[in-house]
């Protein structure tokens, strides 16, 4: 065999073309993304005195000082933050998982209201909750408690849980669930047997999307607690110069902030994609 | 064991459409393997959920081995069941896919082992087997884990929704002798739904024939096949289908390809009681018998299908008549656009009403 070189055709060649016009448009877009985050990653690895130069350095002597100083304020922040993201997260997904059973497997009746209601609960802006939700955190002595942020963060998050969860129930065979029925198996052995194992990646990717959620809250933590259970974006809401320039000591804190996220969706990223395309692919 | 009895039992899914099982009433005996056959729609697989209880009736009852299961949920009707995708559950090993319900009923665990062995045995599954998970099998392979998972909860009756129907057709036709062999062995009584007339004639002890919802017919292969009760039966049995045609009455007979074919005696009588004009003749395409020039009917041949023993012939008939179907020997059968005549025997011909489609004197 002789391999006969081709030159392409007018239409291959516009193919071809078109194809690599998008992928310069896909690099750029990614690029204009990824810029900024890795000036800040940069930046926070600058003494103060390089940070905020015009032209920028781009030589300069790397330094941990900034992120010492991060590290050394941050430990009630932090623990704030661990808490009530994991305490929400692990409350949304108890209470998410029998809703979208109730609202999928063996829906209750109206169940297309319970559906409606729980989405419906999005569209007020927070804004507009929050002097009302001051009031009963006050009155519940619950100002200012990291229980709050809890409580907030899980019902912040329950209603996208339970959408996403009912839409991996949904995918579960049914011929799997009266098989269950058959055996014998009630309704916890159902969900927990049979239902659960089927749909974990989507219970991870779930519950990682919640995780996410929770860490990045800013509003409600801002109004609502001072120091007992300030969080992570407060801390960085504190980092941002007040007076004089600290822009590497903000970078740095924002860099130490973005790292569970982003770590996070990367070591997830898989169960990820495969969670939120569970109906797509089958 | 237990004979299984439908009484009247319908289901209604909407409330302005018909039936989907319309006063179905059935009995099948102890021992006895019954199968469910029809067309998509007619209401098998339906009827065969009702007595999974996996459907409600809306009317009607249910029984098993005398009692009334109606209102029993499925885990207490003593009931096993393999469904048409095996469901198996995907993170379970075999050996707990076929001893789940086993442990749903409080079953010791040295007792349930031995009991997934045996069922294992019986169905051929290596021990090796046991510890994978269903992805891991083949398709046959998947299908006798269905099979096991429902044996080994030795259930007074087996239903069985289409358990062939995901295996290549090579496949099939070893599992379904060997699905009948086991449940004669067993002696457990069985219901099996399928769409394939050869299944349910290969397998069935009786053949429960279904059409939108209505029991047609319910005997034996045989009594089917001899004796249909009427033109529905009569199409869906037999394979490839008979050859049905409405046709004029005439003196002396039914008027088709040009002649005047006569009518057994029974027949023509029943057509004249009856004041019909025309009716509906069949004839199987194994009774269409080659006649070298001597046959009542005349055609030419427009297809040949070899199937190796036989031949299809696809025959338009003379002046107009829509085709039928021949089987001829296959070693030497007529070339494409020869004209063949074929003679059909008086006791070979069925006739039914055009209106109602019922049997003309049956």
């Amino acid at each position: 065999m002789t391999a006969v070189p081709v030159t392409p055709g007018p239409h291959r060649l516009r193919e071809m073309s078109g194809r690599a016009g998008w992928g310069v448009l896909a690099w750029i877009v990614g690029i204009a993304f990824f810029l900024p985050v890795l000036w800040m990653v940069i930046t926070a690895f600058k003494p103060e005195s390089a940070a905020e130069t015009w032209p920028p350095q781009f030589v300069f002597k790397p330094t941990l000082s900034e992120f010492r100083l991060v590290f050394s304020g941050m430990g009630p922040f932090l623990t704030h933050s661990v808490v009530a993201t994991i305490g929400s997260t692990i409350l949304v997904v108890l209470l998410g998982v029998p809703a979208a059973y109730a609202l999928s497997v063996h829906p209750v009746k109206r169940w297309r209201d319970g559906l409606f209601f729980f989405i419906s609960t999005k569209m007020l802006p927070i804004v507009a909750a929050i002097g009302p939700l001051y009031v009963i955190a006050l009155k519940a002595h619950l100002l200012d408690t990291v229980w709050l942020l809890i409580i907030l963060y899980t019902a912040m998050n329950l209603p996208l849980a339970v959408w996403m969860i009912r839409s991996f129930m949904l995918e579960v065979p049914r011929e799997l669930l009266e098989a269950a029925r058959l055996d014998g198996a009630g309704r916890i052995r159902e969900i927990s047997g049979v239902i659960l194992p089927i749909i974990s990646p989507g219970l991870v990717s779930t519950a990682l999307i919640c995780v996410i959620f929770a860490w990045n809250e800013l509003f409600l933590a801002l109004n609502l607690t001072v120091t007992n259970a300030a969080t992570m974006p407060m801390y960085l809401i504190s980092s941002v110069p007040q007076e004089g320039l600290y822009i590497a000591h903000l970078s740095a804190a924002a860099t130490v902030a973005s790292v569970p996220v982003i770590l996070v969706g990367w070591i997830a990223q898989r169960s990820l994609v495969r969670g939120l395309s569970m109906g797509a692919i089958k | 064991m237990a004979h299984v009895k439908y009484v009247s039992a319908t289901r209604v899914y909407a409330k302005d459409a018909p039936p989907a099982v319309d006063a179905l009433d059935l009995d099948i005996r102890d021992g006895e393997f019954m199968v469910l056959v029809g067309p998509s729609g007619s209401g098998k697989t339906t009827a065969l959920r009702m007595l999974a209880g996996l459907e409600p009736l809306d009317g009607g009852r249910v029984e098993i081995g005398e009692r009334d299961v109606t209102f029993v949920p499925p885990k207490d009707r003593d009931i096993a069941m393999v469904f048409q995708n095996y469901a198996l559950y995907p993170q379970k090993t075999v050996a707990e896919n076929m001893g789940f319900a086993l442990k749903m009923a409080g079953v010791h665990r040295d007792e349930r082992d031995r009991r997934v062995r045996e069922a294992a045995r019986l169905l051929d599954l290596d021990d090796a087997l046991l510890t994978r998970k269903p992805k891991q099998l083949s398709g046959g392979q998947r299908q006798r884990v269905a099979m096991g998972r429902a044996i080994v909860r030795e259930p007074k009756v087996f239903l069985m929704d289409e358990p062939l129907s995901n295996l290549d057709a090579k496949l099939r036709v070893q599992t379904r002798s060997q699905i009948a062999e086991l449940q004669r062995r067993l002696g457990i009584t069985t219901v099996y739904v399928t769409h394939d007339q050869v299944e349910a004639m290969t397998m069935g002890h009786r053949v429960a024939v279904l059409s939108g919802g209505l029991l047609q017919q319910c005997a034996s292969p045989r009594e089917l096949y001899e004796n249909p009760v009427n033109q529905f039966v009569a199409g869906f049995i037999g394979s490839p289908a008979m050859n049905l045609q409405t046709v004029p009455l005439a003196e002396g007979g039914a008027r088709l390809a040009g002649t005047v074919l006569s009518l057994p005696g029974p027949i023509a009588a029943a057509a004249k009681a009856a004041g019909l004009r025309e009716l509906v003749l069949g004839i199987r395409p194994e009774h269409l018998h080659l006649a070298n020039g001597s046959g009542e009917l005349a055609g030419d041949v427009m297809l040949v299908e070899e199937l190796g023993a036989d031949a299809l012939l696809h025959v338009r008939l003379a002046e107009g008549g829509s085709p039928v179907v021949a089987r001829a020997e296959g070693r030497r059968p007529p070339a494409l656009g020869q004209h063949v005549t074929f003679h059909v025997q008086q006791e070979d011909m069925f006739a039914f009403d055009p209106a109602t489609g019922a049997r003309l004197a049956g």
